[in-house]
């Protein structure tokens, strides 16, 4: 690819516009349409566009693969983690209204959280499942 | 204030635990805190059983959201009882799991192993657990799509594409459940199994809930593996690792007959399901040639593993002929069998992972002699083939005397027969294990084999030994299992 | 606007018969894979459709309008669709493994490989 240089300038240009679009989508999730889930594939694009340009080589020095393996489960507990939180709170699982004493305030720190949650794992789940497609074969050959 | 969230900490105690495991990256570590996690969930599930015994019906409000609208999880006897063997196969299973692993995958791999088991369990316990017929899809395949993960894992490459196979049907099953519960949300415009079953009355003979009715029960017997949609459950448990088969086939198919129980009598309730669609008329002779069919099927294996499987299948059928029986009787042989097989073919296949481990063979042919060689290993599989047969004074014996017991209740002496006819076919190839590992010389030249470690030999003597016990005194299994099928028949229809 | 009826379902329908015929009549892996995801995505349509209220706008809170579609099958199957693509991510890379242990993705050719399974 080192020679497509209409590709690799307009990657590059895309690239922070995919992410800041994908930050939009994950914090704006709880006001209109969006949330973790796409947030986290659209964040998770914007590293595989780069990949795909600069080589699985250069991807992964910029996000190690076992970085994002923490990321993975991170995600995962900080879901859980919000739910424990409600419980010990002395809320239901999950409860978000005894987060804060305002119970409005509690929900969107909440759902905020969660989905940011969401959107961790799933971003470092899609990148987790190009890392794997993406660079099998390699080392076995 | 912990007993109030019990049900939460049920489904929230492995899935904290399964990232955690990601984090550990040992597989040392990420066994212990696997096993800790394990058997504070079935803690919980012992006291969730004492709670709804005591109080009745628990229920739980997820986030605080008032059912129908919030996701309720909803605790009666029926699924405690489920819970209670779910997690405590679990936690008998995974103390085995360490020295198997170990043997069987790969050290690199062993964390992630142990991390996919967790949300396997935590899967299967949410199933049993929730109150809401969506979120059912959703426990529903997060441990389906961990176990193919834990089926793929194993050592022959057979593994994968038995693997494949359950996924195809796995999905096509879990989908066709997904469009059931749709059909079922579009005419009553309610999740909530308790709300739906308010609300079905109403509709009950418009043909969108007919369809729904279909869908659900054929995407549920794909999971529970009821003939004829078994087709992946033999190559599945062969070739996984010993663990996986262990946990698997002694807690999914049970959880997905659970399911059904839940959908043809709580969701539906026995009125619609056995008068209206007259689900018996198919049912029972489905059930009766799984009996039979899938008996006389392994007799004629010659890997142990898969001999088991194909009788995994028949036992299912027994559990699926109680419960179209639709009496209370039929229904409490159906649940009571799901615990005893639960005990069966748990002690069996773990017994069959010391030989695996050990051996490092399950074909029949290499364990000529074995009885003297794997004493311990060997006897345990004899008394857990008794109780597969159904010898009295233990478990296998309890759950057919209940069965035809409520065969003879509807007059159906036939039907008692036919299951007489699949014990005996039971007794055919559990002695064939018996007669190679006992009464043939162990083959010149065969490598030493020494017995398995303790480790292993504990957990699948407790299983084991369960079995005689649980053959015994009933008063748990038998005693809870009616009550729950009068509470199934009875209240919440 | 035009009401939608019942080609929906129609569409539905077409959908999730020919992607089942593909899982079923396909011995290419792959395609199997490819089938399946046709039949799920019939199932999102199917959900969507009856989320869908006559002459309602989109479930976002606005002062000009008074009726908006069921957000909840939505919600619901964006939950289905995440299964989806683990499910096929997995069954894929399943196949990778497949083709690494066999050599080849077509059905009928693993089998001779294996006779006694």
């Amino acid at each position: 690819m080192r020679h497509h240089l209409v590709l690799r300038v307009i990657a590059k240009l895309l690239i922070p516009f995919i992410l800041v679009f994908a930050l939009y989508v994950q914090f704006h999730g709880d006001y209109g349409p969006g949330g973790g889930f796409q947030a986290g594939v659209i964040f998770a694009a914007g590293f595989i566009l780069y990949g795909l340009i600069f080589g699985l080589d250069q991807v992964r020095k910029v996000v190690p693969p076992a970085v994002v393996e923490v990321l993975v489960a991170a995600g995962v507990l900080l879901y859980a983690g919000v739910g424990v939180a409600s419980l010990l709170l002395g809320g239901n699982y999950l409860d978000y209204g005894v987060l804060r004493h305002d119970p409005v305030h509690g929900q969107h720190l909440g759902i905020l959280l969660i989905e940011f949650g969401v959107g961790t794992t799933v971003a470092a789940v899609m990148i987790t499942i190009f890392y794997n497609f993406a660079g099998r074969g390699r080392e076995g050959r | 204030m912990i007993a109030e969230h019990l049900p939460a900490l049920q489904v929230v105690i492995p899935l904290l635990a399964a990232p955690l495991c990601v984090l550990l990256r040992r597989p040392g570590p990420a066994w212990a805190l696997a096993t800790a996690a394990s058997w504070a969930a079935f803690g919980v599930a012992v006291l969730l059983l004492i709670a709804v015994l005591e109080q009745g019906v628990l229920s739980y409000h997820l986030g605080g959201w008032e059912p129908p609208w919030g996701i309720e999880y909803r605790v009666d006897l029926a699924n405690a009882f489920v819970l209670l063997i779910v997690a405590a196969i679990s936690a008998v299973v995974l103390p085995f799991a360490r020295r198997s692993v170990a043997a069987e995958i790969p050290e690199e791999k062993a964390y992630l192993f142990y991390s996919m088991y967790l949300l396997c369990l935590t899967g299967l316990l949410g199933i049993a657990i929730t109150g809401d017929a969506f979120n059912v899809f959703v426990f529903l395949e997060i441990s389906s799509l961990s176990s193919y993960v834990l089926i793929s894992l194993g050592k022959d490459r057979r593994a994968l594409t038995a693997a494949f196979q359950y996924l195809i049907m796995g999905t096509i099953g879990a989908t066709f459940y997904l469009i059931g519960v749709g059909l079922l949300y579009a005419m009553t415009g309610t999740l909530n199994m308790a709300d739906l079953a308010q609300r079905l009355p109403a509709v009950a003979d418009t043909r969108t809930v007919h369809a729904a009715f279909a869908f659900l029960v054929i995407g549920i017997g794909v999971k529970a593996a009821a003939f004829p949609l078994h087709l992946w459950l033999p190559n599945a448990y062969c070739y996984a690792p010993s663990v996986v088969t262990a946990f698997l086939a002694a807690t999914a198919t049970k959880v997905s007959i659970y399911v059904l129980l839940r959908i043809l009598f709580t969701v539906f309730g026995p009125v619609f399901s056995f008068e209206a669609i007259e689900f018996d008329l198919v049912m029972i002779p489905l059930a009766l040639a799984a009996m039979l069919l899938a008996s006389t099927t392994a007799i004629f294996q010659n890997n142990v593993k898969r001999l088991l499987a194909y009788s995994s299948v028949a036992q299912i059928g027994y559990m699926v002929l109680g419960i179209s029986l639709g009496s209370v009787t039929g229904v409490t042989a159906g649940i009571v069998h799901l615990f005893n097989h639960a005990m069966i073919k748990g002690g069996l296949f773990l017994a069959m992972g010391c030989v695996f481990v050990m051996l490092g063979s399950v074909q029949l042919r290499d364990m000529a002699g074995l009885g003297r060689r794997m004493p311990w290993t060997m006897a345990a599989f004899v008394i857990g083939g008794l109780s597969l047969i159904g010898v009295p004074a233990t478990t296998g014996f309890i759950s057919k005397w209940v069965l035809v017991q409520a065969t003879l209740e509807r007059g159906q002496w036939f039907f008692a027969v036919l299951i007489l006819a699949s014990s005996l076919l039971a007794l055919v190839y559990v002695w064939r294990v018996v007669e190679v590992a006992y009464f043939r010389p162990a083959p010149e030249g065969a490598a030493e084999v020494s017995e398995a470690p303790l480790a292993m030999l504990i957990p699948t003597w407790l299983l084991i030994l369960a079995n005689v016990y649980f053959g015994v005194d009933t008063s748990l299994t038998l005693g809870v299992a009616r009550r729950a099928a009068e509470t199934l028949l009875g209240g919440a229809a | 606007m035009i009401d939608p009826g019942l080609y929906n379902y129609w569409i539905v329908v077409v959908l999730m018969m020919a992607g089942f015929f593909i899982v079923i009549s396909h011995g290419n892996l792959v395609k199997k894979i490819v089938g399946l995801n046709i039949f799920q995505t019939s199932v999102f349509i199917l959900y969507i459709s009856f989320g869908k209220v006559t002459d309602a706008t989109a479930p976002i809170l606005d002062e000009a309008y008074s009726e908006y579609s069921n957000p909840l099958p939505h919600v619901l199957i964006l939950t289905a669709i995440v299964v989806g693509v683990a499910t096929s991510a997995l069954g894929l890379a399943l196949i990778v493994r497949i083709r690494e242990a066999y050599g080849t993705v077509e059905e009928d050719e693993i089998i001779a490989q294996d006779p006694d399974s």
